[in-house]
């Protein structure tokens, strides 16, 4: 699935991310802010990733802003965002939820 | 060697600092010498000095150990001003003792470690940019973290000698009478204060009210004060506490307030005559407004409520459900006021709030008490000092000496965000297991195993679902996910005594 344009999916709010996915000529880099950064950094990575694999998407830029979400709320918001960028939202991909 | 709560003590520490580790929650019935302060002699015409530099000046010296206390929290004036003075000065090599550091003080402190003015702490806790910077290694020697109880203790026994205290009072005399009701920034009881006014050597009252000699009701005493210094404001009046206390609407809260005071009731404890204390936070004080329905329900009055005084506790003083209020600190206007006006809340000291080494501490006969916690353990430990990145943000307070209670109530959600509160093992441990007797969270309760009398009492209450203590972690585990462990460099940063004065655990330098 190709990037089209930035979009942003999820809020600010406790237990929510908030994610900006732009796009980028090659592979993905995450820019990831979050005060569990230290004890669950690297898991809120590998979901972004593998959600961005599994919908697959190559190319992107994130920029995440994490308040504590869980895995599930994390997946959510990542493929919200793709759809909003990928300019798909009239026609969600079912198969990956 | 390790403390019983088995966590490693650096030895090297232990042998430089002659500590014994940390062994039982028992004090047993040891005979203590007390300490006894120096006294300047005079007939009192002559303690009015126009300017803190002036007292600075006349009393710290390099190497002294100097305190204050916390009653005005976060609109506290007086730590400032007096470190500034202290600092401008050049002294070098203090030893600061407050009862407790806020908000407002760090930036201070941190000036002050920096300029080689304070280089040991000694203190119930520190937050935000102070517990950072300690917590990465900014202070050479290890900040020793003690209770309200064990400071008193401390300073009993001379661990603490005070050289200078520079206490804040709202109102106070040209001679020293001093008491934290009247004035522009009230705060009520001064119980922290008192340790320091009746043992160090020299007192220093700063106050912005001088008042009419002699002043009336005299918590600190003319007998104990060297000198009073005016000064503009000792504090703002909005920051000391918050003006009315507002009951908590979050659901979660709720639900822990209304198990925690299942838990009361339906134990033995819950019957005419018997005492509890409750903390500050949203949960705790919802507790407050369950237990006054079920005790007005069960025809029930409590002999005393302890501690922290909160508005809620002090309607119930009101009501007549509470006899009696002993009152160590008061967390907001309501609570403060009520003291001034009515004559059944009693200032206490914290040495008979919750010293161990005493002839009786209040904390002794206290039945049922409600504390909180960052995190608590399969074994039950509780952590109030150390943060999820591993990083200094809390303060013992009086959570060890309350939790000597005869029914110690943790109140705590499962999970905070995707920090779980209930984990395999804390990072630091404050209070030990064995003082613990329920946890209550809103998925259910966990009962000490050593509880047996408990489990047989607490275990078919309606609503109340009763868990071990390690399937509440693995239930917390399996929705927030396996965190990866902290690191920690091999430098101890802060030493935890318990309330006796030994070491339970250390807080090592972060790793980022």
């Amino acid at each position: 699935m190709e990037i089209k344009k930035t979009a942003i999916a999820g809020t600010l709010e406790s237990s929510d991310i908030q994610l900006m996915i732009s796009q980028a000529d090659s592979g993905i880099a995450i820019d990831l802010q979050s005060d569990v950064k230290k004890v669950f950094g690297d898991q809120i990575e590998a979901v972004i990733t593998t959600t961005l694999n599994d919908m697959g998407v190559t190319a992107a830029k994130v920029k995440a802003v994490d308040k504590g979400a869980l895995d599930c709320v994390i997946k959510a918001r990542t493929i919200a965002a793709v759809q909003r960028a990928a300019e798909t939202t009239d026609k969600p991909a079912w198969e990956v939820l | 060697m390790k403390s019983k709560v088995n966590r490693e003590l650096p030895d090297d520490l232990m042998k430089e600092l002659d500590y014994k580790p940390f062994e039982t929650t028992e004090i047993g019935h040891p005979e203590i010498q007390r300490v006894a302060p120096k006294v300047h002699v005079s007939t009192g015409d002559d303690k009015i000095v126009d300017s803190i530099k002036q007292v600075v000046a006349d009393t710290v010296k390099d190497g002294m150990t100097i305190s204050f206390h916390h009653h005005f929290r976060n609109g506290d004036f007086v730590f400032n001003q007096v470190m500034r003075v202290i600092i401008d000065a050049g002294i070098k090599n203090l030893t600061l003792a407050p009862s407790s550091l806020t908000g407002v003080m760090n930036d201070m402190v941190i000036e002050a470690i920096k300029a080689g003015t304070i280089t040991n702490i000694t203190s119930s806790g520190m937050r935000g940019s102070l517990g950072d910077f300690v917590s990465h290694g900014g202070l050479k020697n290890p900040v020793i973290f003690r209770s309200h109880g064990n400071r008193a203790r401390a300073i009993e026994h001379g661990d603490i000698k005070i050289d200078v205290a520079f206490l804040g009072v709202p109102s106070a005399d040209r001679l020293g009478n001093a008491n934290g009701m009247e004035g522009n920034a009230v705060f009520g009881s001064l119980g922290y204060a008192l340790m320091d006014a009746q043992y160090a050597d020299q007192v220093v009252l700063l106050t912005d009210n001088i008042v009419d000699y002699p002043n009336t009701p005299a918590s600190i005493k003319q007998t104990q004060v060297d000198y009073v210094v005016k000064v503009d404001k000792v504090g703002d009046p909005d920051k000391i506490g918050s003006g009315a206390t507002r009951f908590t609407k979050d659901p979660k809260e709720l639900k822990i307030a209304s198990m925690v005071n299942d838990v009361i009731t339906h134990s033995p404890y819950f019957k005419d005559g018997f005492s509890f204390q409750t903390g500050s936070g949203g949960a705790a004080l919802a507790v407050t407004r369950y237990l006054r329905q079920s005790m007005i329900d069960n025809q029930i009055k409590a002999s005393f409520a302890l501690g922290g005084i909160t508005k809620p506790t002090t309607d119930l003083l009101n009501e007549g459900l509470v006899k009696k209020v002993m009152d160590v600190q008061d967390f907001d206007k309501g609570a403060a006021d009520s003291m001034h006006t009515n004559g059944n809340q009693q200032e206490i000291d914290a040495s008979w709030y919750a010293d161990p080494d005493n002839k009786g501490a209040m904390v002794d006969q206290l039945d049922v008490v409600i504390l909180s916690a960052l995190e608590i353990d399969t074994k039950f430990n509780v952590n109030v000092m150390t943060g999820s990145d591993g990083v200094i943000r809390g303060a013992i307070g009086g959570h060890q000496d309350a939790a000597t209670g005869k029914l110690t109530i943790i109140s705590a959600p499962l999970v905070r965000g995707r920090i779980a509160t209930v984990v395999p093992d804390v990072t630091t441990v404050v209070t030990p297991g064995d003082s613990v007797d329920v946890l209550v969270t809103e998925f259910g309760i966990a009962i000490n195993p050593k509880r047996i009398d408990l489990i047989a009492v607490l275990s078919s209450i309606p609503g109340l679902p009763v868990y071990k203590i390690e399937d509440l972690q693995k239930m917390a585990e399996k929705r927030v996910g396996t965190p990866k462990p902290l690191e920690f460099t091999d430098r101890t940063v802060a030493l935890i005594e318990y309330r006796d004065g030994t070491v339970i655990d250390t807080v090592k330098e972060v790793k980022d």
